[in-house]
């Protein structure tokens, strides 16, 4: 088992270490943070090329896990964030309303299962591990929901679950049609048939489902707003961009010639109206975590809005990296700002926005910390947010495409009108308190602000690192590589 | 062989017919019914209905292609494990008290 | 030095700002030393540069962020002129804002937005890149937000709101303007003006208006400016430093960069947009000044007389002769000088008497009569009586309007001056020949070493707006200054 293998089978480890020691199987995350956040970088750095056949069955019946650049990146930002979010989740553990030791135990186990998936989903070329991998995930997602309302969670298990079953009925179309499921082998043999259109509708109506694209993102909202703060990060960090990858491998790797630019409009389309429906319901919002749920639903829309901008481009792996870039700072500056508003909410009166005052003065690290990550949504220098927009913004205007710059310009402003206003809110004076706040101490220790600051200030410092990210994210692009990868036999 | 089964290629497609028309009831179930529990079983009618068409389909004229069955296998093992998950949280909303903000989704169909 | 020098000017304000935020407020005399320590070596790093940049040096730090955009830091003698202006006055408003503030609430997160203020502003003046320009023209845009809010009630809270939705929808615009311009021509460079033959005047008349629309929002440029007079809830500091100074001029000094650094005279020249720039700067000079004539609220009125004044600087840059570029480049220091010595004069009197509307000014030349000095020199200045350096400025626009042709101009000015004095002259009546009221007691202006770090930088402004004033023909002063920028390149 070479690297790509321990991406996968350590969190797994891990997860099942954290069933057998229950209570005590949260210090875990001390070892696996570092473990896994090790293995990412040197995934990261990788020779490109390098893939791992599970169990030495080769294509068209072994699974092929591989690391493109897509890979790479996702799965080192999903180990940093992860990480964090575990790490978090031991100084501030996740109980919940009703606060059980119950509800803290079952976190653990979760966390790694989504890891687990998640890498596993990132890394696989294989459309129907890829449904196993997206099982795992959303089976550890419901869960983490569930967390915090049950019914929420119930709606969520629902439809992902057909979701799931329309996943798998397109996988046994390719598979009748094919008799391959490897994105790379379907690449060589797609044909533009009933069945193949058929098969792509329907995985891709349920990857959409997945990725909370509008207008299937109604699970998502509900689903965030009750659950605990670091299960709420896990869920709009990790979960949603399984649903993107997939949908990457599908659209751009196994079925470019199928692709039309009627249908990759179609999901631009659906990415921009996205983007301004989700930012409106953000702004419509009065309680805080709905708003950063609602932002989650608009910045989804970008990623989407990037597809016909990546198919329509002379030189793609600009709007490319753009769009990947985009995932991994929306992963970071998520998570840290599901993170920090858990915090905020813990401190403020209510979970109102208007009942943020005085957050400013009580809590500056963890106001900071939500800051840079709402400058890093909202597309603002410096930040990795605007990076990506940077890139994609100027695949859009070199396409003449005046519709998708327009969303991605009005898109940043409407981020800036709804995550201002929660931030003017910490700034307003204690309600009913009067001009003597700032006497008032720190109401909760540096400590537990240190690792949303930390995911925050990562999506700042992403800003610096274009170029090698970007160098990164072209690495084994679809349209480098024509030809078949043919992989080495694993050791 | 041939005596059990002379034509295979049509064998196939009865199942896979037979299992479009289950993933249609299911959907349509799932679609109209709302309390969860037959929400759950809707799904299961659609799950049946995949794996009839993922088997079917995969029977070819000479021999039975070994790979949709294992992943129909996989397949059911994914979702049995998802009903009874999905099945747990059922009856454990049924059970919580019923606060304000989660009574909605276990209302009695109508 | 040659490269590491631009990036040690963005990193000393770094620095302080790192400073400022971790120290908690009760050492509040540490967190003092560490912000006057690093402005005061800033300062001197900036005299070394000034001498090294004369002698013919140009610094340049670059780093590659994304693939084919640079990030630019190049210290040409324009950048330079802001620089030194940004670095003197941080000082002065340092020294002015510690003793404004005396152990006010929130004072740590204060300073430290202040010093990444001052950063950005030190990074828009070197920026040698559009790309780098924006990045720390949003920079200013974020680290300002929390300033205007400082004070947290309703009004502050509004006035960020505004002062974001203007900036941010400006900078939008900006963005928009760079990326379809770099579209067409690759990358901007401020050193090497792109290539813009063969490019439809259509886009590029649309692409001018996208890039000095965002830029004009900061510049205060009717019908942009409403930002400004609403920013001034923010407390004296930040409306002395910032809204007379950094931002304001930031996006004066982007105008001057888009005319004469990316289109090129020439471009412009032929494309006809100097004069429409030029009236719509005029417009602003002569509405700012009527407005600021309507204000019953000292700080609101010079709020008025910021958007007029600023404009200056457009007019210069948009009249496009050799005489009007000097009358702008050099007007960006003056104003700058003299804006502040008034900003911090209106803190001053507020701060120690009170006194915020106009009608309360009667016999404040009695009571507090160094400020008052240093504010009639502000007010003489801004008017253009001469020897205040405020005359200079206006003396080299008209001879530049004549030169350009434009003679209307001339006429814009001569009537700003009018205004300007009328809405300047009664406050030095009401001030200086008024007696104070019967109920107002008797201070004593210089009493404790607060009162003096809380007035003498209001005094040194105005000194130095004398000085810039009388001795302009000398070596290394502002008028000298810019005649080098304008020979090395701006008088084709």
């Amino acid at each position: 088992m070479n690297l790509l293998g321990l991406l996968v089978a350590v969190p797994l480890g891990f997860m099942v270490a954290a069933l057998l020691l229950r209570g005590s199987g949260r210090w875990l995350i001390l070892a696996a943070a570092p473990v896994m956040a090790g293995l990412a970088l040197w995934l990261a750095l990788l020779p490109p090329g390098t893939t791992l056949l599970v169990g030495n069955w080769d294509l068209p019946l072994g699974i092929l896990l591989r690391a493109d650049g897509v890979a790479r990146l996702m799965v080192l930002a999903g180990a940093l964030v992860i990480g964090a979010i575990g790490l978090h989740a031991l100084v501030d553990p996740p109980g919940g309303k009703d606060g059980g030791a119950a509800t803290a135990e079952t976190f653990w186990p979760l966390l790694y299962l989504m890891w687990a998936g998640a890498n596993a989903g990132f890394l696989t070329t294989d459309l129907f591990n890829l449904y196993v991998t997206l099982e795992m995930v959303s089976l550890a997602a419901v869960a983490l929901a569930a967390m915090g309302s049950l019914a929420a969670a119930l709606r969520y298990f629902m439809i992902a679950m057909l979701g799931s079953l329309a996943y798998l009925l397109g996988v046994a179309l390719l598979v009748a049609n094919y008799n391959t499921v490897d994105v790379t082998l379907l690449a060589q043999v797609a044909r533009l048939d009933l069945a193949t259109v058929m098969a792509l509708g329907l995985m891709t109506a349920a990857l959409l489902i997945k990725a909370a694209l509008f207008p299937m993102h109604g699970w998502l909202p509900p689903a965030h707003a009750a659950a605990p703060a670091p299960a709420s990060a896990l869920l709009s960090a990790i979960a949603v961009k399984l649903g993107f990858v997939i949908l990457l491998r599908l659209w751009f790797e196994a079925f470019p010639a199928i692709t039309g630019s009627a249908a990759l409009h179609v999901l631009g389309g659906l990415g921009a109206a996205a983007v301004i429906y989700g930012s409106i319901q953000a702004m419509r919002q009065d309680r805080l975590k709905p708003l950063v749920a609602y932002s989650t639903v608009a910045q989804v829309g970008y990623l989407f809005l990037a597809f016909p901008l990546v198919a329509g481009a002379v030189e793609p792996s600009s709007a490319w990296a753009g769009m990947t870039l985009h995932g991994v700072a929306h992963m970071l500056a998520k998570a840290a700002m599901f993170l920090a508003a858990g915090l905020m909410l813990k401190a403020a009166a209510g979970d109102r926005i208007a009942d943020l005052g005085g957050l400013a003065q009580a809590m500056p690290l963890t106001v900071t910390a939500f800051g840079l990550a709402a400058v890093s949504l909202m597309g603002l220098p410096p930040s990795g947010g605007f990076t990506a927009k940077f890139l994609l913004l100027s695949a859009a205007i070199e396409q003449g495409a005046f519709l998708y710059a327009g969303v991605l310009v009005v898109g940043g402003l409407l981020a800036a009108v709804y995550l201002f206003r929660a931030l003017s809110a910490c700034f307003a004076p204690l309600a009913g308190a009067g001009p003597d706040t700032a006497s008032r101490g720190p109401v909760t220790g540096g400590v537990k602000a240190v690792a949303p600051l930390a995911l925050a200030g990562l999506a700042i410092v992403m800003g610096f690192a274009g170029t090698a990210l970007v160098d990164v994210s072209a690495i084994e692009v679809p349209w480098a590589t024509p030809t078949v990868i043919q992989p080495e036999v694993a050791p | 062989m041939e005596l059990l089964a002379p034509e295979p290629v049509s064998a196939g497609h009865i199942y896979a017919v037979t299992g479009a028309i289950l993933t249609a009831l299911g959907f349509y179930a799932f679609i109209v019914r709302r309390h969860a529990l037959r929400q759950l079983l809707a799904v299961n009618v659609v799950g049946a209905g995949v794996f009839l068409i993922l088997g079917g389909l995969g029977r070819g004229p000479d021999a039975i292609d070994p790979m949709p069955q294992a992943l129909v296998i996989t397949g059911i093992v994914v979702a049995v494990a998802l009903t009874a998950f999905g099945a747990a949280m059922i009856v454990r909303l049924a059970e919580a008290p019923r606060s304000p903000d989660q009574g909605k989704a276990g209302k009695p169909d109508a | 030095m040659m490269t590491f020098a631009p990036l040690l000017l963005v990193f000393l304000p770094l620095v302080a700002a790192a400073v400022s935020f971790a120290l908690p407020e009760r050492l509040s005399s540490w967190r003092n030393a560490a912000n006057l320590g690093v402005a005061f070596t800033k300062l001197l790093v900036v005299a070394y540069l000034l001498n090294a940049t004369e002698a013919g040096l140009v610094f340049e730090w670059r780093y590659e962020f994304l693939p084919d955009n640079d990030l630019v830091l190049r210290l040409d003698k324009l950048a330079l002129l802001f620089v030194t202006l940004s670095v003197f006055l941080w000082l002065m408003t340092t020294i002015y804002a510690i003793a404004y503030f005396d152990r006010g609430p929130n004072l740590s997160r204060f300073f430290g937005f202040f010093n990444l203020c001052v950063l950005a502003a030190t990074g828009v003046a070197m920026s040698g890149t559009a790309i780098t320009f924006f990045l720390f023209y949003e920079l200013l845009t974020l680290a300002t937000w929390p300033l205007v809010a400082h004070k947290g009630d309703d009004k502050s809270l509004r006035a960020g709101r505004i002062y974001l939705s203007y900036t941010l929808a400006g900078s939008v615009a900006f963005l928009a303007g760079i990326l379809w311009l770099q579209s067409l021509v690759g990358a901007i460079e401020f050193a090497a003006p792109p290539d813009l033959t063969g490019i439809p005047a259509l886009t590029l008349t649309l692409i001018f208006i996208l890039c000095i629309g965002g830029l004009g929002v900061k510049a205060a440029i009717f019908p942009l400016h409403g930002w400004l007079p609403e920013a001034m809830a923010a407390p004296a500091p930040v409306s002395a430093l910032l809204h007379a100074v950094a931002v304001v001029k930031a996006g004066a000094f982007g105008i001057v960069r888009m005319i004469y650094d990316v289109y090129g005279i020439g471009t412009v020249a032929d494309l006809g947009l100097g004069l429409p720039l030029a009236a719509l700067a005029s417009v602003t000079i002569l509405y700012g000044s009527v407005r600021a004539l309507m204000q019953t609220d000292l700080k609101k009125r010079l709020a008025y007389s910021t958007v007029s004044q600023v404009s200056y600087i457009i007019l210069g840059a948009s009249l496009i002769g050799p005489y009007a570029v000097i009358g702008g480049l050099v007007h960006l220091v003056h104003q700058g000088i003299m804006k502040i010595t008034l900003f911090m004069c209106a803190g001053a009197l507020a701060n120690r008497m009170g006194i915020k509307a106009i009608a309360d000014l009667d016999g404040a030349g009695r009571l507090m009569p160094v400020t008052m000095a240093a504010f009639s020199v502000g007010a003489l200045g801004m008017i253009g009586l001469p020897p205040v350096a405020g005359f200079i400025s206006k003396w080299y626009l008209g001879i530049g309007a004549l030169q350009s042709d434009a003679a209307w101009v001339v006429a814009v000015l001569a009537g700003s001056s009018l205004l300007n004095a009328a809405y300047f002259l009664p406050l030095l009546y009401r001030a200086w020949l008024l007696p104070p009221p019967a109920d107002r007691p008797a201070i004593r202006e210089l009493a404790t070493t607060r009162d003096r770090m809380l007035i003498l930088p209001a005094a040194v402004t105005a000194l130095v707006s004398l000085g810039a004033g009388i001795f302009a023909s000398l070596p290394f002063s502002p008028l000298a200054w810019v005649t080098l920028i304008a020979e090395g390149g701006y008088l084709r």
